[in-house]
């Protein structure tokens, strides 16, 4: 079984190492943007499906790991792997302030205080032309050479993807993975065996919000840009969309629910504009006909996996 | 080791808990009755730090704890099982009980290592002891009533606590369940010499198991004593035995 899963893993990586030969320039951007965002998905299923926390605005810090990524870039002048490594601590620094101010509060409560505060950030970047770029965000953002081809930063977003779903796997089987999920599933509980729920799930918060501000710094090395759009709230809800289409209750189903949303949305785009519509559709089917997502679904069909993320 | 004194609690204008006294020394059995609406489980609350007292002191060990967290006053060696079933229900047996070593063990903050089959010997070992080993890989909430209460108790046990809360240990459970339900907390009393604290309706139980009864009613202690003492009050046959005892 643990073999298999090996042999799977390594299988997978060699395909998606061997892809970019074989695909044009735009496909390897779009296989780029698949990776990262199946990354930013299940970092927000770290707080959501393991903690059970309501985190409604997660592209905010997947937002600050890309400003704070290319402003180190573009005004510091920073060397790369120091500005690669600030967006996503700019972003765990984010998600601990909001963190503190928001996880007295319960579920909806938690929700709601989370959405405002990220609008508020969001609204900052939005407006502050002279540091952010206002409503254009920055483009250009100069890369150093390896990275700065389409396969290089396809390959170099493979690797950190990689590396980060890997530790974040390792995570959720964790001791601290394992009593998130005990939180998710009954905080009275876990107070009365000693548990301090609350550091807890501050904790979890800033463990997604850095991996969600990897997905950041990602996105900058594959787009050369940043904007605002990125951590507007509707694109939060996106990301939520995935979460749910491909089964919260599993570690993988976020990513395979947000590779199927970003491939059908380039498909889907070519033919029409309304993706909105679309979106909202596939969102009432999922909660109708699919309520543990893809993954979730198979796993209970064929009695294996790992529903519930073991 | 645990002392209450005149402890008040007020839900809104109503006062749940008004002015009770309770002592339990080290090892002792002691239960506390009264009828429904005392405020028995308010009362455990107040201990167990669920919710704050608005007068009062609560010493566990000499030292104050009304007010704490709930996860503080279980680290200082205080831990509980609920009159509702309160379990870990969408994790299996094992889990529950192994979450509760892993927090004892102040390991929940560890990212690092593998939590599949971490602390399983202990996890086994209290299992078996609770006679839960065969279930261990059944998912909590498909259990018997019975086996739930009795999980919560192995679950309360790995705190390793120097005192057990249990309120209503055996309500709801079937004859045969209570019978190993009491076999269970004598038990724990006898061989590991651990105080136990808990409310039952079953007056046969608790003359049966416990070495001293307070007795509560309107939130206030009517009289605390041996069984003997409390068998003969007057008070109490009026208030709660209906003087039949
Ligand atoms: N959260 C609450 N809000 C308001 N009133 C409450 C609350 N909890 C309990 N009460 C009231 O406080 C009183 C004491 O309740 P408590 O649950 O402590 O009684 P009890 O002795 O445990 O009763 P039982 O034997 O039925 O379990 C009751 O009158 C109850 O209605
Ligand atoms: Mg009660």
């Amino acid at each position: 079984m643990k073999h298999r899963s090996l042999v799977a893993t390594l299988a997978v990586l060699g395909l998606l190492c061997a892809l970019p030969p074989f695909l044009p320039r735009f496909y390897v951007y779009i296989a780029s943007i698949v990776l990262l965002t199946g990354l930013l998905a299940t970092s927000l299923n770290l707080a959501i499906g393991y903690g059970g926390l309501y985190q409604f605005h997660h592209t905010v810090f997947y937002g600050v790991g890309a400003y704070g990524t290319a402003l180190m870039l573009t005004r510091a002048g920073a060397p790369a792997p120091v500005a690669m490594i600030a967006g996503p601590l700019a972003a765990a620094l984010l998600s601990l302030v909001m963190g503190v101010i928001c996880v007295r509060l319960s579920k909806l409560y938690f929700g709601m205080l989370q959405i405002s505060l990220g609008s508020l950030v969001w609204v900052t970047v939005y407006r502050w032309y002279s540091f952010t770029g206002g409503d254009d965000g920055i483009h250009g953002v100069p890369l150093p050479d390896l990275i700065a081809s389409a396969k290089g930063s396809y390959y170099y977003t493979l690797a950190v993807t990689a590396l980060s779903l890997l530790a974040m796997r390792r995570i959720a089987g964790s001791p601290f993975g394992k009593t998130l999920q005990g939180i998710r599933d009954n905080p009275v509980r876990s107070e009365a065996i000693g548990v301090d729920v609350k550091r807890h799930k501050l904790a979890a918060l800033v463990i997604a919000g850095f991996f969600g501000g990897v997905a950041g710094s990602l996105f900058v090395v594959v787009d050369t840009s940043a904007f605002p759009d990125m951590m507007f709230w509707t694109y939060s809800l996106e990301v939520l969309i995935m979460c749910l289409l491909g089964g919260m209750y599993t570690f993988w189903g976020p990513f395979v629910g947000s590779s199927t949303l970003v491939l059908l949305r380039v498909f889907v785009s070519v033919y029409t504009q309304y993706w909105g519509l679309i979106l909202g559709t596939i969102l009432s089917l999922v909660i109708i006909f699919l309520p543990d997502g893809m993954l979730g679904f198979f796993a209970r069909r064929f009695r294996k996996g790992e529903v519930r993320g073991a | 080791m645990l002392r209450v004194e005149s402890v008040v609690m007020s839900f809104g204008g109503f006062k749940a808990v008004n002015g009770a006294n309770l002592h339990v020394g080290a090892g002792e059995i002691v239960a506390v009755i009264g009828p429904n609406g005392a405020g028995k489980t308010t009362l455990f609350n107040l201990i167990t730090g669920h919710l704050a007292p608005d007068s009062g002191r609560i010493l566990f060990k000499g030292r104050e704890i009304g007010g704490l967290s709930p996860h503080v006053i279980c680290r200082k060696g205080i831990t509980r099982s609920f009159q509702v079933v309160n379990i870990f229900s969408q994790l299996t047996v094992f889990e529950n009980v192994q979450i509760a070593v892993l927090s004892r063990e102040r390991k929940t903050y560890d990212i690092f290592s593998k939590v599949e089959g971490m602390a399983a010997e202990e996890v086994e070992r209290t299992l078996r002891s609770v006679g839960l080993h065969d279930k261990r890989n059944v998912e909590s909430v498909l259990l018997s009533h019975g086996d739930q209460k009795v999980l919560e108790i192995a679950v309360a046990l790995s705190g390793k606590p120097e005192l057990l809360i249990l309120d209503e240990p055996t309500a709801g459970m079937a004859p045969e369940e209570t019978e190993t339900c009491i076999r269970l907390i004598r038990k724990l009393s006898d061989e590991f010499g651990l105080t136990i604290l808990f409310c039952e309706h079953d007056m046969g139980l608790v003359f049966d198991i416990a070495q001293r009864v307070m007795v509560m009613v309107r939130g206030g202690t009517v009289v605390q004593g041996s069984c003997e003492e409390v068998r003969r009050n007057t008070e109490v046959q009026d208030a709660y035995l209906g003087g039949s005892a």
